[in-house]
């Protein structure tokens, strides 16, 4: 029943480990700016990314990085315009881009295309390179979010006293919108392209209730996205069940725990 | 249509005759006259902590600040009040750096140190953070620094609280000792008594003013209301959208735009919470002796 020294299963068990470190931090920002709606569009985004990629036969994850730090672009010009709320206008965006996505899909290359695979990702079929790119990229995701996290947190706590105190807020917020974008592309061949801010924001939630400070918020979330990682693809290869979202009911049920816990202990 | 197009900008205004005591004006709206200047538009006064010349500021097409000049020197409390709406927190923006104005500057000596507290500082709760942390955060202090920062501003038992769980005055005070944390020789305070509750707000004025003269610091707040607050303020600037008018809390509580804008009784309620008075005036301005006023200040 159970493979475990198969080679794939190591692969993906170090691919979905790194991605746990590598989101933990990024994804309590995300919580704490009230984000995870614009990092939803963001993912979608890149779903066209990897039609643009396909069609134009560059490196996927370069194509979904591209595609998410274009739809950052775009949502920055958006938030800006007073014509309609921002979480209107995130609405319309939300489907355009998924829709756009699917659509360019498969005019690109026809059915023959897993479209499964980028909607869902495929934990188990994670290649020495994609390892690479995780813990080559997410190496520096995570030097620069440690770099920027002061300013980080003190944007989110409050723009405009940090802002008074001499931080520029144009430097952090930009640098955050690419780390955010590299971090989908690469979590997207684990968990799908629909299911990515899973792994950014519900690790948050879960550490939340038990954290006093934004760091062991963070650091809580990094560990309880590890054991997420664990008990999902222990799920995975005990039930047959796809691996990323086993991962994602792992992580939901951690935070639900958590979540209840901390109801109590603050009653 | 780009705001530093739009016509009607008027020129620095040479009137300086008023920067001590407010002089009548017949402003009760802010566009179509020559708006009347709080500080001579010369130029900034060389022992100011900051200076504002001229500064005006558009929101699309409503010029929400015009031609603004103001100085803050050590040791003195400044006070801007206004309606609400009157720019009074797009004004402190500008004096921050946190927005560029569409004209005008803002000078600042390179010895002149900011400590902020701004408005409604509602903190999310998905933010997890202690009062301790924020004081370290971004700043080199000690636990002793941070200890005697709280001590000073009264709030040393809120040190482990979470900060999204404080009250409206422990929040204030909690944000001062930040401030002062940065040493600052300038403290601007948006609104600090919003959320607190009225003998919470008179404490808080208290504090500000000890913390004035402990520090010799220079004060800049803001207010829309006005009783407790005049009657510590060195100074008081009436801005709707415009200077209306400038001077000693006792003149400018008497000045007819003042009037207009805050209702004949806001003149009346001022020497109620003045203390440290030796005559008030009449409707009419002129000084009478005290002896008439409810000896009992503040509080009940």
């Amino acid at each position: 029943m159970l493979e475990w020294p198969e080679p794939f299963v190591w692969r993906a068990l170090f691919a979905a480990l790194g991605l746990a470190i590598i989101a933990a931090p990024l994804g309590c920002i995300v919580v704490w700016r009230r984000m995870s709606y614009v990092g939803e569009t963001l993912s979608q985004a890149g779903l066209l990314g990897v039609a643009l990629g396909l069609a134009a036969n560059v490196d996927l994850t370069l194509a979904v990085i591209l595609a998410a730090i274009a739809a950052a672009g775009v949502l920055t010009l958006l938030s800006r315009q007073q014509m309609v709320p921002l979480d209107s206008a995130l609405g319309l965006m939300h489907h355009a881009t998924l829709a756009l996505g699917i659509a360019a899909i498969a005019l690109v290359k026809g059915p023959a295309i897993d479209l499964m695979s980028y909607l869902f990702g495929d934990v188990f079929a994670v290649t020495q390179n994609d390892l690479y790119w995780i813990y080559g990229g997410g190496a520096v995701v995570v030097a620069i979010t440690l770099y920027l996290w002061q300013p980080l947190v003190r944007l989110s706590l409050h723009e405009d006293l940090a802002t008074a105190e001499g931080i520029n807020p144009r430097l952090p917020r930009a640098a955050f919108d690419l780390l955010l974008a590299v971090v989908i592309a690469v979590a997207m061949k684990i968990v799908g392209i629909l299911l990515v801010m899973a792994f950014l924001v519900v690790p948050a939630v879960a550490a939340r209730p038990l954290s006093d400070t934004p760091e062991r918020m963070a650091a809580l979330a990094a560990v309880l996205a590890i054991l997420g990682v664990i008990l999902g693809l222990w799920l995975s290869l005990w039930s047959d069940a796809p691996g990323g979202p086993s991962i994602v009911i792992a992580l939901c049920t951690i935070a639900s725990i958590s979540l209840l816990a901390g109801s109590r202990i603050r009653r | 249509m780009s705001p530093r197009d739009a016509p009607g900008m008027p020129s620095p205004n040479g009137n300086g005759s008023c920067n001590t005591a407010a002089v009548p004006c017949s402003c009760g709206h802010n566009h179509g006259h020559q708006p009347f200047a709080g500080q001579p538009a010369t130029a900034p006064d060389p022992d100011a902590l900051i200076s504002a010349r001229g500064l005006s500021m558009w929101r699309g097409s409503r010029e929400v600040l015009t031609d603004i000049n103001l100085d803050v020197k050590r040791g003195e409390i400044v006070t801007l009040i206004g309606p609400n709406g009157a720019g009074k927190t797009t004004l402190v923006r500008l004096l921050l750096g946190i927005e560029q104005p569409d004209a005008g500057r803002v000078v600042k000596p390179a010895s002149t140190r900011i400590g902020y507290v701004p408005q409604r500082f509602e903190v999310d709760s998905a933010i997890p953070m202690t009062v301790g942390s924020f004081l370290t955060l971004g700043e080199h202090a000690t636990l002793k620094d941070i200890r005697a920062a709280l001590e000073e501003t009264g709030a040393a038992k809120t040190i482990s609280q979470q900060l999204s769980k404080l009250s409206g005055g422990e929040t204030q005070r909690v944000l001062i000792a930040r401030a002062l944390l940065r040493k600052p020789n300038l403290l601007i305070l948006d609104e600090p008594a919003s959320g607190v509750d009225f003998t919470g707000e008179a404490d808080l004025y208290d504090l500000i003013d000890r913390l004035r003269a402990k520090h010799n610091l220079g004060v800049l707040l803001v207010s829309h209301d006005l009783h407790v607050v005049m009657a510590r303020s060195d100074r008081v600037i009436c801005v709707n959208g415009h200077v209306c008018c400038s001077g000693k809390p006792e003149d400018v509580s008497q000045h007819a735009a003042y009037a207009r804008i805050f209702g004949p009784q806001a003149a009346s309620a001022l020497g109620v919470y003045r203390h440290h008075h030796d005559h008030r005036h009449d409707l009419a301005g002129e000084p009478k002796p005290l002896a008439d006023v409810p000896p009992q200040g503040r509080g009940s």
